[in-house]
């Protein structure tokens, strides 16, 4: 269990490590470039020259790799060129936001999601399987930001019952928060509700569950107690693998309605020419990716004693 | 060996013909499955639509005329604007139809791109096995590691907006999922007879991957082709409306729903026609990928 950790943990420092140099080189391996974006794209030649000795960049491009990598270790990205303050104090206030939205995204989704898909699969075929699949699939089917523009025009445009955009300007808001928590659900509970069903549909017709049905025990015992057990453990891996879904949907999410977290200013800075937050926004993007990705393969192996990578 | 050769000459046009009937066969199955038969439906109509957009009496799209009109206003020519008329008065169905033909021909050229790049990776990957294995998968985890969009944002942050970029950015972000569908289906495919017979015959390797492997793996690649050209129609909205895609002025549905979001409050035509066209697109290309799926999940 602790070799598997160690390697996987391994495998995860090494990504981390060449998507910050591919980042890297992309964005800080054309010095010019990188003064020009900082000066302003009138400033002159021995302005930008000077600038780039000012700042550490004669030095060769590893070490300032390396430099870079350091400083990002540290919580230092440098200073946001749209707003000029340091990336991490923006990215930490950013962060805070995409925190609170995804939390209470994570406490809708997770029961409904899991209700729906038990409710569908404890009867493989019912009606009710067949609605819920059906609905399932043509919710996960419309991308976000075509949801969101229907509900806007029901919710905000027509019943005029909700604000349509979240920028918090007025302090914190739960009346903000409810369109945008809506169109994530909407968009991502019908991946989880199908992979419960299939995995609680596949429990249902295991041998142990026709055993304890037919010792006579009652259905409802053995739902909870048996089935319940072995069919949440797919979804489990699911839901945290969700996550590098979830930030695509959120980074959409919030543009819609301005809601000011991680995803609305990474979009703002690939606008505006940021490179800065650019980088520190992705890296963080991809630190949540990989780390999804580690909890899933640990916990799916600590949950499921039968599974046991080699 | 020249005797062989031109026996396999004399047989490959009667094999041929066998593979495409087979392939309308299985085409025509779809008959079976009436949720395949919707989406195939929703798809044939927006491809009749981009295929006669050139023929179709309609307004030049980019054409600024009165702006706001309703569903069905006179336009001051004489004509009527069938689906009304946007904030800059351009034409809103003539926009929606030549947006359709837009983002179907970039959508198709990118995923056919991604298809390339990927079937020859996992190929190489899943036939070769050892250290071509091992880097060709490091760099497929390398770029799975990243949100979908947010590769596709750098891309662009890099690049600058074009088709081309969007094609870049498919590429990179679906390329190695490809890869990984195709190095699966190729290492169940190389245990088998006909590829030792191969070896055995003396093919390069190149031939093996190319001529005996990849098309004994299309059945599952189909499915996926099919889901994964919606992704990619859904990709190229989602940057239109992130402002990221097609560069304006030409009609582009994700950056149509940017434009009139904010005022639908007095013109929701604007908003809720493209939504509708994006959302019935790509309903289609899922449809159609359960229907195609269902029926291979059959035999």
């Amino acid at each position: 269990m602790i070799v598997l950790a160690g390697k996987r943990l391994l495998a995860m420092l090494l990504i981390m490590l060449v998507v910050s140099f591919i980042l890297f080189s992309l964005f800080e391996s054309d010095k010019m470039a990188v003064a020009g974006k900082v000066l302003g794209a009138y400033s002159s030649l021995e302005q930008r020259e000077l600038w780039l000795t000012q700042n550490g960049y004669d030095a060769p491009f590893l070490e300032r790799y390396l430099q870079w990598v350091g400083g990002a270790l540290h919580g230092d990205f440098g200073n946001s060129l749209q707003y000029k303050v340091p990336v991490s104090e923006l990215l930490a206030d950013r962060l805070k936001n995409t925190g609170i939205l995804t939390l209470v995204f994570f406490l809708i989704m997770i029961p409904l999601s899991l209700t729906l898909g038990v409710l569908a699969g404890m009867k493989e075929g019912s009606w009710l399987d067949r609605v819920i699949s059906v609905v399932a699939v043509l919710t996960t089917s419309i991308p976000e930001f075509v949801t969101a523009t229907f509900l806007t025009g029901v919710f905000v445009y027509s019943w005029h019952l909700l604000p349509g955009t979240s920028s918090m300007t007025g302090g914190f808001s739960w009346k903000e928060l409810i369109l945008p928590v809506m169109v994530l659900v909407i968009y991502d509970f019908g991946y989880v509700t199908r992979m419960t069903r299939a995995s609680m549909a596949e429990v249902m017709t295991s041998q142990y569950i026709r055993t304890a049905v037919l010792k006579g025990l009652p259905y409802k015992r053995v739902i909870m107690r048996h089935a319940l057990r072995n069919a949440l453990i797919a979804p489990f891996t699911v839901i945290v693998l969700q996550l590098n879904w979830l930030l695509s949907g959120l980074v959409v999410v919030e543009v819609f309605f301005a809601y000011k977290g991680f995803g609305y200013l990474l979009v703002d800075a690939a606008l505006f020419g940021d490179i800065y937050v650019i980088e520190a926004c992705v890296l963080v993007a991809v630190f949540v990716a990989v780390f999804s990705q580690f909890i899933s393969d640990i916990g799916y192996t600590l949950l499921n004693p039968r599974i046991r990578f080699s | 060996m020249s005797s062989s050769v031109k026996l396999e000459d004399e047989k490959a046009p009667v094999k041929r013909e066998a593979g495409l009937k087979l392939f309308f066969k299985r085409l025509a199955l779809i008959r079976e499955s009436p949720v395949g038969m919707v989406g195939a439906a929703l798809i044939l109509f927006w491809v009749v639509m981009a295929v006669l957009a050139p023929v179709l009496p309609l307004y030049d799209p980019n054409a600024i005329m009165a702006p706001f009109q309703k569903i069905g206003a006179a336009a001051p020519d004489g004509g009527t604007f069938w689906l009304g008329t946007d904030h800059k008065g351009r034409d809103i169905l003539s926009r929606i139809i030549w947006g359709a033909q837009k983002v179907l021909i970039w959508a198709t050229f990118a995923t056919f791109v991604a298809y390339v790049v990927g079937m020859l990776m996992g190929v190489l990957a899943g036939y070769k096995g050892g250290w071509a294995d091992e880097i060709v998968s490091f760099i497929a985890n390398i770029f799975l590691s990243f949100p979908f969009i947010i590769l596709c944002i750098i891309i662009v942050a890099t690049l600058g907006a074009s088709g081309w970029t969007v094609v870049v950015a498919v590429t990179f972000a679906s390329a190695p999922q490809i890869m990984r569908i195709v190095r699966g289906l190729v290492l169940d495919l190389k245990t088998r007879d006909y590829i030792f017979a191969a070896q055995t015959r003396g093919e390069t390797p190149w031939y093996i991957m190319l001529v005996e492997l990849l098309p004994n793996a299309r059945g599952p690649l189909i499915v996926d082709a099919c889901l994964r050209l919606g992704y990619t129609v859904v990709a190229i909205a989602t940057l239109g409306f992130l402002g990221l895609g097609l560069p304006p002025p030409d009609p582009d549905w994700g950056l149509m729903l940017k434009e009139a979001v904010p005022l639908g409050a007095f013109a929701g035509h604007t908003m809720y026609l493209p939504a509708a066209a994006l959302a019935s697109l790509i309903l289609g290309f899922n449809l159609l990928a359960d229907g195609l799926r269902e029926i291979s999940l059959r035999d």
